[in-house]
């Protein structure tokens, strides 16, 4: 048994950046991501702002290695998977036990959407390519094969709790000696699919979102990939780089109040959190930063704040909800946020919570407004819930 | 630390739900397309929830409940599910409208259902459980990695009871996808005499297992889970083989202790001749059972052979449906189960009588 699972690399793209350090001097400039829709074609393009990702899949083609024909999903997923590995830097990958671990909710639906309007004009029409990879689990296998990583593979679809539950799967993967390696987290792009699903659930925001206003009107869709390369305690020592972060907790728990909605006391969430905490071995006083999952939803945020009024006291840790950025990447967006709350550690980051005016007045505490550099960020906290009531937590620590 | 098998429960294209003899009498279909013989639903399901409930919700919310219900647990420590296409009747039907409506307002309903998690979080909502809940989505491992996880957690001591499955669906659509893709047979055949042809493609096939593993013996459990394993894209029948021997290695076992193998035969030549020439080298001197002809291909067909493995087990009957043509000596106490998904997905699963 490994006595803990280290972060020894990460990787991400968003709208706001191809990788790590787009994405940070984003943050710092507080330039948000959400813009009209410039490549996904839908009739939503001028009316509902998204966070794309700023390349085409050309372009994503050409800086992954992976053909251009390859779904959007994999595409973002190879990008950041392989800024992970080789920002973790480890040499000999291939004779050890290394896993990829990843989550994402649609998989190659992009393709399979311009297969579907062929199909249905006739059941022998649209191009079997197109569909091939339509399983989420193809996504995971196609980036894997094109990491190298072949010995143990894995995809989970949780909706927006997806890929940090990728990272906790992985996490105990190390943890029981399964594996040495693990790349986990995940990614998602955005396709008609999920567009016009949230739409229809009037949950987006026509103009940028705004998570924990008081004034919030829904969410904005992003896309994106990110992953953490998680490594035991053995491969840990063996590493040229002195790793700085760990993760020290997390935890899964279920609503089970409502299919889409969230309980109004934030039961999943509230239990995920006290989890995540027990597991660390922290006290809520201990956290620095939460990374809200934070979607700018009435529903979301309330319950949200409602689980962590309940559970931690003033003063509150500093928190944002870095979707206020990102948009809501949905299986990718607990990988996205992994990612950062371990940024967040490293460098002595705050990210502030853009857009921010009015205090909710069910809550007594305000989210994050500006960027903050040189903190003492010692313990991490990062949320992320989905569909289904699943709420997953999970906290990094500072070696 | 022993893990049981406390419960299972499966709605296939046999008749397997609910108090039924053990494939006695065996459904026989023409053509290559098996499909679930589904119950009546109300017995599990609340008639309300049943109306928007899609058929994949269904038969997996029926067996999941059907699980629980033989062994009387109603808060289990977590509820894991498999599944390779999640619910694809309502992603058809999703897409379908965006399509056809021109992205003008499509109903929400089929999108609200289409995640991959509906079925577990349907199975938590019904039972108020707030404990972990995870579902799995890698094709041919999908039931295989929701094993892993459940395993791992009884271990971990997270949880002492666990409701694990996988379930899958054949819509219309996905089958002419998946028979424009040549995965099944050209020709009308009878699923019964699946094993006496010999040609490309299998048959397609659907269907729900689920299983309340425990941690806690009684002796009404059907059987001990010893062990699983996977192994990814192994091509070579000398890696299989030795994966097969160093898995009975690992649980202290051997061929010779093996009782029974259930393999995953499907009646495709090409994937059938690493069946075949196991049979040749390893099995050589087992008895061999098969069941895809009972429950069709699908890419977590490997939960069914746990239905039957831990129900021969039970039973101590063997149906003369699975093929075997050995006369039976002796109840058999210990399964093996070899399956692979297109030569790409293996998985090994060891269970025993306790």
């Amino acid at each position: 048994m490994s006595t803990g699972v280290f972060i020894a690399g990460s990787g991400v793209i968003t709208a706001i950046g191809n990788n790590i350090a787009e994405c940070l001097s984003a943050f710092e400039k507080e330039e948000a991501g959400m813009a009209g829709i410039t490549y996904l074609e839908t009739i939503h393009r001028d009316t509902i702002p998204v966070a794309e990702v700023k390349l085409s899949n050309q372009q994503l083609a050409a800086i992954s290695g992976l053909p251009s024909q390859s779904s959007r999903t994999t595409l973002l997923s190879s990008v950041a998977a392989k800024e992970a590995l080789d920002n973790a830097g480890i040499k000999n990958i291939s004779s050890l036990r290394t896993g990829f671990i990843s989550a994402n909710t649609v998989g190659g639906m992009d393709k399979t959407e311009k297969f579907f309007t062929d199909f249905l004009s006739a059941p022998s029409k649209g191009r079997l390519r197109e569909v091939i990879n339509h399983e989420c689990g193809s996504v995971t296998e196609l980036v894997a094969r094109h990491l190298g990583i072949h010995h143990y593979v894995s995809t989970i679809s949780t909706a927006c709790s997806s890929s940090a539950n990728a990272i906790a799967f992985g996490a105990r993967l190390i943890k029981h000696n399964v594996l040495d390696v693990v790349v986990a987290g995940g990614t998602d792009a955005l396709t008609k699919f999920t567009l016009n699903g949230f739409n229809t659930l009037m949950i987006l925001d026509r103009q940028f979102c705004k998570p924990f206003d008081e004034e919030r009107m829904g969410l904005n869709l992003g896309e994106g990939a990110g992953y953490l390369v998680l490594v035991s305690d053995k491969v840990a020592a063996s590493l040229q780089n002195t790793l700085s972060v760990k993760l020290s907790g997390y935890q899964n728990a279920n609503d089970a109040y409502h299919q889409t909605a969230s309980s109004p006391d934030g039961t999943g969430s509230f239990l995920a959190m006290t989890g995540a905490l027990a597991r660390s071995g922290l006290q809520p006083s201990d956290i620095d930063y939460i990374n809200l999952h934070g979607t700018g939803t009435q529903n979301n945020d309330l319950a949200e704040g409602t689980a962590i009024k309940r559970l931690f006291t003033a003063p509150y840790p500093k928190m944002s909800s870095t979707k206020s950025y990102t948009g809501h990447t949905l299986g990718a967006s607990g990988g996205i946020e992994a990612v950062l709350s371990v940024l967040s550690i490293k460098h002595g980051i705050v990210y502030p919570n853009l857009r921010f005016k009015t205090p909710m007045l069910d809550l007594d505490f305000i989210p994050q407004t500006s960027f903050l550099k040189n903190q003492q960020i010692q313990h991490v906290l990062s949320n992320s819930f989905g569909f289904g009531g699943n709420c997953t937590s999970l906290i990094f620590s500072k070696l | 630390m022993k893990i049981y098998i406390q419960a299972t429960a499966a709605i296939s294209p046999q008749n397997t739900f609910a108090q039924v003899p053990f494939l006695t009498e065996p459904v026989a279909y023409t053509g290559n397309r098996l499909q679930t013989i589904e119950p009546d639903y109300k017995n599990f399901i609340d008639v309300k929830l049943l109306r928007r409930m899609s058929r994949i919700i269904k038969m997996g919310v029926a067996t999941a409940s059907a699980c629980l219900q033989e062994a009387g647990e109603t808060n289990p420590g977590a509820i894991i599910t498999g599944t390779t296409y999640g619910c694809l009747e309502d992603t058809g039907i999703f897409l379908t409208e965006i399509i056809q409506r021109n992205e003008e307002m499509p109903p929400p309903t089929a999108f609200i259902q289409s995640t991959h998690n509906t079925v577990g979080a349907q199975v938590a909502l019904m039972l108020k459980c707030h404990n972990y809940n995870n579902t799995f989505v890698h094709n041919g491992f999908s039931f295989e990695s929701a094993l892993l996880d459940a395993v791992l957690l009884l271990k971990d001591k997270e949880a002492d009871t666990i409701l694990v499955g996988s379930v899958d669906e054949l819509t219309d659509n996905s089958y002419t996808v998946l028979n424009r893709l040549g995965l099944y047979k050209r020709k009308g055949i009878s699923n019964l005499d699946l094993f006496a042809t010999h040609s490309k493609g299998t048959l397609a096939g659907e269907g729900a297992a689920f299983f309340l593993l425990t941690t806690k013996y009684a002796p009404a459990v059907y059987a001990q889970l010893n062990g699983m394993a996977t192994f990814y894209e192994q091509v070579d029948i000398k890696d299989i083989e030795q994966q097969i021997l160093l898995f009975l290695k690992e649980h202290h076992s051997n061929l010779q202790d093996i009782d029974i193998v259930i393999t995953g035969k499907n009646g495709d030549a090409g994937e059938d001749e690493i069946y075949d020439q196991l049979k040749q080298s390893v099995f050589v001197e087992n008895r061999l059972i098969q069941f895809k002809h009972l429950c069709g291909e699908y890419p977590t067909a490997t939960s069914f052979a746990l239905w039957m493995a831990a129900t021969i087990l039970k039973t101590g009957e063997v149906p003369a449906i699975t093929g075997s043509q050995e006369v039976q000596k002796h109840t058999p106490k210990k399964i093996l189960i070899y399956n692979h998904y297109q030569n790409k997905y293996h998985s090994l699963l060891l269970v025993s009588s306790c």
